[in-house]
């Protein structure tokens, strides 16, 4: 059936195969359809993805006949469109990495060795908002946060007991942390030094994506030009010291929950991509010699089969650009890596249980569309964050789908459907489409700068919110088959208020009784260094925190030199 | 009377804020969007905003209604600056004071007890949302 084009790509479907399937579906259109469609006509008059792309009411070979087998191919190979390694869950199942943190260090290392117990195998932190801002536990801005909706982190002592009795060589962590990241990784070196890990050995992310901060996430302390810098100063420290660790986890996730579509999700990815990768060549940095350690994040909504198709889209794009565009060697520079999260804006208040089925089924989108690794949320996230049954629960799910259903033994089993071929293909075009509107614009930091992301996905979320709304976009539970009366209690998790004083006090003693002289030093090293903007921040950093300056101290010492970002918003 | 009727015709004003440090502002910028395509005025003041800038604005913008939202888990520590500042600047009776974001259902009980008049979760659709805000504009122009 198989023919070679003159390009010399091979075209799965002949010319003639072809024409004898369209005479097929023209016949059937005519005779079978038609007759019935007088009968009773369709639901809807027409159908589309959640990010508003056409789908036919049925495929046919004639849909993938343009696609050649070059771009579908196979597994661990370019353009890795089914997936990065050539044997996939085969060979290791994803990594099921339930994201956790609250109150102290203390709290959150209970609960991550709890998932442990539990069966989980990586670690994923949370941190929280004083944390992710630069904020001390002990600053007035912190107050009312400290712990809330992650762990509390202010001195290398901190890092030290949330990873207590953890083996960092042998599980991996995850840090979601932007603005703050190089702080952190800082921190978590330290640590690990001190345990006398081998660095070498230390596997884990930082996500550490600054640009979607500016365009979704609206965490950030600088302006963009100095955060880039301190992204690349991760991405050169880690290349030499710390090989198997991923310093940036680029994250589509924040911006689909934003508001954006899946479609505007991975098309920016992509454009904050292209910057980062831009930023660290231009430094002077050999392309193979990052690319292989950067990594991914992308969220799996709702739409099943547009999100299995995003994932495989996504791939293939970048497995060209970074072939094509930074000339990439290596095939590890080139195949795109993902961790993955259910969709938190689906969760809803009414009817709690039903979220837990809402994320199965996106758990199971996730692993047909081939991630690495995988959070699914807990039913009790739109009232608080996940108690321990929740994550259990939701850990669970995880392990069923791996266990009990079989879906692991083939993989990118959906490759070759039409439909996903020809859908993959459609979100591929819509992603170069975005990408070059950007170009067209200046490129993603002029985007960012002329709020063109931020106007998009305010549109995007604005459009969802009305058709939620109005009843068109279906929420069981909430705009369709309501109950009177909701029973399904659920307990939440507990804010326990003694643990922000608790580590207000911790704090304090560390700073009186650290030595000031020290602290003082390495601030002022530190500063200096920043100055030049082609130095390394990171060793003055990790210098810093051995001598127990906090993340707040750490922050502004950069301040006078960095300044401040400020957002211009737009609704 | 004949203010009342006068006030009634005027726009509704609105202060929509985001106070503490988290960055979730989808849910704001909806209902920003959503009050102003109901012919509202608007004004929102982006991200991370203390207590004292909320207060002073909503003061300094005669605004009807104060819509507060955070993500932050911060809500029983920020909503109660909030109510005192209002008190100190004898305001308390002069703006509706509406909460949203991701409260528990015991804290958002709490919270009307202090003197917020309305928490509007996630799930609120549009049109509702406005309907309420519209309602609750227009009885504190009646009792003030």
């Amino acid at each position: 059936m198989s023919t070679v084009s003159e390009s010399g790509l091979t075209q799965v479907v002949s010319e003639s195969v072809k024409e004898r399937i369209d005479e097929d579906l023209a016949g059937w259109e005519r005779e079978e359809l038609e007759t019935f469609l007088r009968r009773r006509s369709e639901q809807k008059a027409d159908y589309q993805t959640a990010s508003g792309l056409a789908v036919k009411r049925v495929y046919t070979p004639a849909d993938v006949a343009d696609i050649p087998w070059e771009d579908i191919g196979l597994p661990g190979r370019y353009p890795f469109t089914r997936g990065p390694y050539p044997t996939m869950y085969r060979g290791q199942t994803w990594t099921m990495r339930q994201i956790a943190g609250f109150g102290t260090p203390e709290d959150t290392n209970g609960r991550f060795k709890y998932l442990i117990a539990q069966g989980q195998t990586g670690l994923s932190v949370d941190f929280d908002m004083p944390t992710l801002m630069g904020y001390d536990s002990d600053d007035p801005l912190s107050v009312g946060e400290v712990g809330r909706e992650g762990v509390a982190v202010d001195v290398l002592e901190d890092m030290v007991t949330l990873f207590d009795g953890i083996d960092l060589e042998r599980i991996s962590v995850s840090m979601t942390i932007n603005p703050t990241a190089w702080i952190v990784l800082a921190m978590y070196v330290a640590a690990a030094e001190k345990r006398g890990c081998d660095l070498r050995r230390l596997s884990g992310t930082t996500q550490n994506d600054i640009l979607k901060e500016y365009i979704a996430q609206k965490e950030w302390i600088y302006p963009p030009e100095p955060s880039m810098r301190l992204v690349r100063d991760t991405v050169t420290y880690c290349a030499e010291h710390l090989p198997r660790f991923n310093p940036v986890n680029i994250s589509g996730y924040h911006i689909s929950e934003a508001g954006a579509t899946s479609l505007q999700e991975a098309a920016f990815t992509l454009a904050t991509t292209r910057a980062y990768v831009q930023e660290v060549v231009r430094a002077g940095v050999d392309v193979d010699s990052f690319a292989p350690r950067l990594s991914f994040f992308f969220i799996c909504h709702a739409d099943f089969f547009e999100e299995i198709a995003k994932f495989r889209a996504a791939r293939r794009v970048y497995a060209r650009m970074m072939k094509d565009e930074f000339g990439a060697k290596k095939p590890e520079s080139m195949r795109l890596r993902f961790h993955c999260q259910t969709a938190a804006i689906t969760l809803t208040r009414p009817q709690p249980f039903n979220n837990i089925v809402r994320t199965g089924i996106q758990a199971l989108a996730a692993v047909l569309g081939g991630a690495q690794s995988l959070h699914t949320n807990g039913l009790d996230e739109a009232y608080a964050i996940p108690s321990e049954f929740a994550m259990k629960l939701a850990l669970r799910t995880q392990q069923i789908i791996a266990e009990e259903t079989n879906v692991t033994q083939v993989i990118d089993p959906l490759g070759g459907s039409y439909y996903l071929e020809a859908l993959t293909k459609q979100l591929e075009e819509g992603i170069y489409k975005y990408l070059a509107k950007i170009d067209e614009l200046g490129g993603t930091l002029r985007a960012i700068e002329l709020n063109y992301f931020q106007r998009e996905i305010a549109d995007s979320a604005y459009a969802y919110a009305l058709r939620r709304g109005s009843g068109e976009g279906a929420v069981v539970g909430v705009n369709k088959y309501v109950d009177e009366d909701d029973d399904q209690e659920i307990e939440v998790h507990k804010v326990d208020p003694a643990s922000e004083r608790r580590k207000i006090d911790r704090l304090r003693e560390v700073k009186t009784s650290r030595d000031q002289e020290q602290v003082r030093v390495s601030l002022e090293r530190l500063a200096r260094t920043a100055e030049d903007s082609s130095a390394d921040l990171m060793p003055a950093t990790i210098d810093a925190v051995k001598a127990n300056a906090s993340m707040g101290e750490i922050v502004r010492a950069l301040e006078p030199g960095f300044g401040r970002y400020r957002e211009t918003p737009v609704f | 009377m004949v203010d009342v009727v006068n006030r009634e015709s005027e726009p509704i004003r609105v202060l929509v804020a985001k106070v503490g440090l988290d960055g979730h502002d989808r849910g704001v910028k909806v209902v920003a969007r959503a009050l102003r395509d109901a012919g509202m005025e608007v004004i929102y003041t982006g991200l991370h905003r203390t207590p004292e800038e909320v207060v002073a604005t909503a003061i300094q913008e005669d605004v009807d209604v104060i819509g507060i939202s955070l993500l932050s888990g911060a809500h029983m520590t920020l909503f109660p600056q909030i109510i005192e500042l209002l008190k100190r600047h004898d305001a308390q009776d002069r703006h509706v004071l509406v909460g949203g974001g991701v409260i528990p259902e015991e804290d958002a009980a709490a919270l009307k007890k202090m003197g917020v008049h309305e928490i509007l979760g996630q799930d609120t659709p549009p049109a509702t949302l406005v309907e309420r805000v519209r309602e609750l504009a227009i009885a504190q122009r009646i009792r003030a």
